[in-house]
């Protein structure tokens, strides 16, 4: 599902972010990102939908070269990767509903299949009845929940999370990670870069650790400790 | 790039709200568009006519057969009748250079008169028409390889000289013109940037769910193409009300003779589709130009 070999990222002003990572995560699994800052976590997950391209390396994501990708087939490497950010990154100007049906808009989904996905991932994130509020009517963790109802609207094979609880107090970090549980139930390959130590500890998964921009450790229910 | 009806009536709406957020940029790319196209119409008007004049005079022309002064009477007969056996010529009228010297003399005036009869310096003329007047240059280039003829002349030369202005519009226009485009284009892609800038979050999203490059240009390349399209409007009027007034002021001048002006009937709805097709171009290419720069990454 996603394989990386030796791959190598220098950025232009001389930094090496990873320097000689390779892994493989199968479809299905859920894999935190952990390790100190600056490590390379942030790098590491954005070649794996083209948002930085490797100095060096293989990447392959749900079939895809990922370096390969020309510039009109990016958009369809996109469409498997479903991405949520520690911000929301969402439109102030629409409603809840609207920045969810907006990620199918785009896509030219007809407005029948548009309704029904909308309201199915409201549900799941639990937002129905807030569905006609603006972002800003909505708490941290309620609008977490909207981007990640946006993010996999489109049935995205994968969902890559960069510090998704990382601007939300404990309890709504919990419940956030109570619905990235519940969408992996259902499928879904999660990759979530997280400093979140209490969760990476008690809902046990996959834990590599990256330090220096190398995997340091990769195992099946690792714990937070990488500092020991 | 296949467009969806759905997807095209989204896109034009988006790019209209676009418009009317920035609607100071957008203003002064409209005025630009406006302003270039104006006098993009007025030269094309202009150059259009003196080209149609040009026209007018070679259509007019007729060959100037010069004889050898040595020639005789049968001779001259001999060369009548091969010209007139070509098949492109019409008539062939002779001139004698007594009847030459007066026709001189008429349109030059007195200074002529000193002029001996005998010192006349002028030659015997066939003027030869053609049933084309296509055929003029290649009839004369033929009888010019004639015997006794001296030499020949058609009334190219007045119209060369005609078409030596028309270049010459042409050369300044197009410089002008030129400058006027690049202007307009810069404008409309700062518009453009000015849209993109204030939309980025949205671009962000919509390449982050892996929505098409065209999808995410169509947009930018309506509004473009709007704010020419919008351009035009003002320039297309003022050509329309320049050009019926200039028409029916000098046609009356010009009746009885073998010129006209381009009657506005099929061109000024040419020169209409021109400049609102230049708008239009002026406007996606200036956008198009902005986008490049900043969704290609
Ligand atoms: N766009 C960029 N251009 C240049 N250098 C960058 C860029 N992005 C990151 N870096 C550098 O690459 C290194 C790794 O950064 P990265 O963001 O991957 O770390 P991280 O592990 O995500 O850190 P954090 O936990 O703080 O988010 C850092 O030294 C950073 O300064
Ligand atoms: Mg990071």
């Amino acid at each position: 599902m996603i394989k990386m070999k030796d791959v190598v990222k220098v950025y232009d002003n001389g930094i090496t972010a990873v320097n000689g990572i390779s892994v493989h995560i199968e479809q299905g699994e859920f894999v935190y990102v952990v390790g100190p800052s600056g490590a390379g976590k942030s790098t590491f997950i954005k070649m794996m939908y083209r948002e930085e391209i490797p100095s060096s390396g293989k990447i392959e994501v749900t079939g895809y070269d990922v370096p390969q990708l020309k510039h009109n087939e990016i958009p369809y490497l996109r469409r498997q990767v479903g991405v949520v950010f520690q911000d929301f990154k969402l439109l102030p100007n629409l409603t809840v509903y609207e920045n969810i049906a907006y990620a199918m808009e785009v896509l030219e989904k007809s407005p029948k299949q548009i309704q029904n996905r909308v309201m199915e991932v409201l549900s799941l994130v639990g937002l129905k009845h807030k569905a006609r509020m603006k972002p800003a009517e909505l708490s941290g963790g309620e609008q977490q929940r909207v981007s990640i109802a946006r993010a996999i609207a489109n049935m995205p094979r994968v969902l890559i999370a960069d510090e998704p609880t990382g601007n939300l107090d404990p309890e709504t970090s919990w419940e956030i990670m109570e619905l990235l549980e519940q969408i992996n139930a259902q499928g879904t390959t999660i990759i979530m870069a997280t400093h979140n130590k209490s969760i990476v500890n008690e809902m046990r998964h996959r834990v590599i650790v990256i330090e220096n921009g190398r995997i340091s450790r990769d195992d099946k229910e690792g714990g937070y400790d990488f500092e020991a | 790039m296949t467009l969806k009806l759905r997807t095209l009536s989204k896109h034009i709406s988006d790019s209209v709200r676009n418009i009317v957020r920035n609607s100071w940029m957008s203003f002064a790319a409209v005025s630009a568009v406006s302003i270039t196209l104006l006098l993009v119409g007025g030269m094309l008007a202009l150059l259009f006519n003196v080209n149609k004049f040009a026209t007018d005079i070679e259509q007019d022309v007729s060959v100037r057969v010069y004889i050898d002064l040595t020639t005789d009477q049968e001779q001259r007969d001999e060369l009548q009748a091969e010209i007139q056996k070509l098949e492109t010529v019409e008539s062939v009228d002779f001139s004698s250079r007594d009847e030459e010297l007066e026709n001189v003399i008429s349109g030059y005036g007195d200074s002529f008169d000193l002029i001996d009869e005998d010192e006349n310096p002028l030659y015997d003329v066939f003027v030869v028409s053609t049933k084309e007047p296509k055929d003029t240059k290649e009839t004369a280039k033929q009888i010019d390889e004639m015997p006794y003829v001296a030499r020949v002349s058609y009334g190219d030369a007045k119209a060369d000289r005609v078409f030596k202005v028309t270049k010459g519009i042409r050369n300044v226009g197009g410089v002008i013109i030129g400058a006027l485009i690049f202007t307009a284009i810069f404008l409309i892609s700062n518009t453009i940037r000015i849209t993109i800038y204030s939309r980025g979050t949205e671009i962000e999203i919509m390449k982050l769910v892996g929505a098409t490059n065209w999808y995410i240009r169509w947009p930018f390349i309506i509004e473009g193409a709007l704010i020419g399209l919008f351009g035009a409007i003002v320039p297309v009027l003022i050509v329309w009300i320049g050009y019926y007034g200039a028409y029916n002021n000098i046609t009356p001048f010009l009746s009885g003779s073998i010129y006209s002006l381009l009657s506005p009937n099929p061109f000024l709805w040419e020169l209409t589709a021109l400049m609102v097709g230049m708008g239009v171009m002026i406007g996606s290419l200036g956008s198009a130009l902005s986008i490049r720069r900043f969704l290609n990454v």
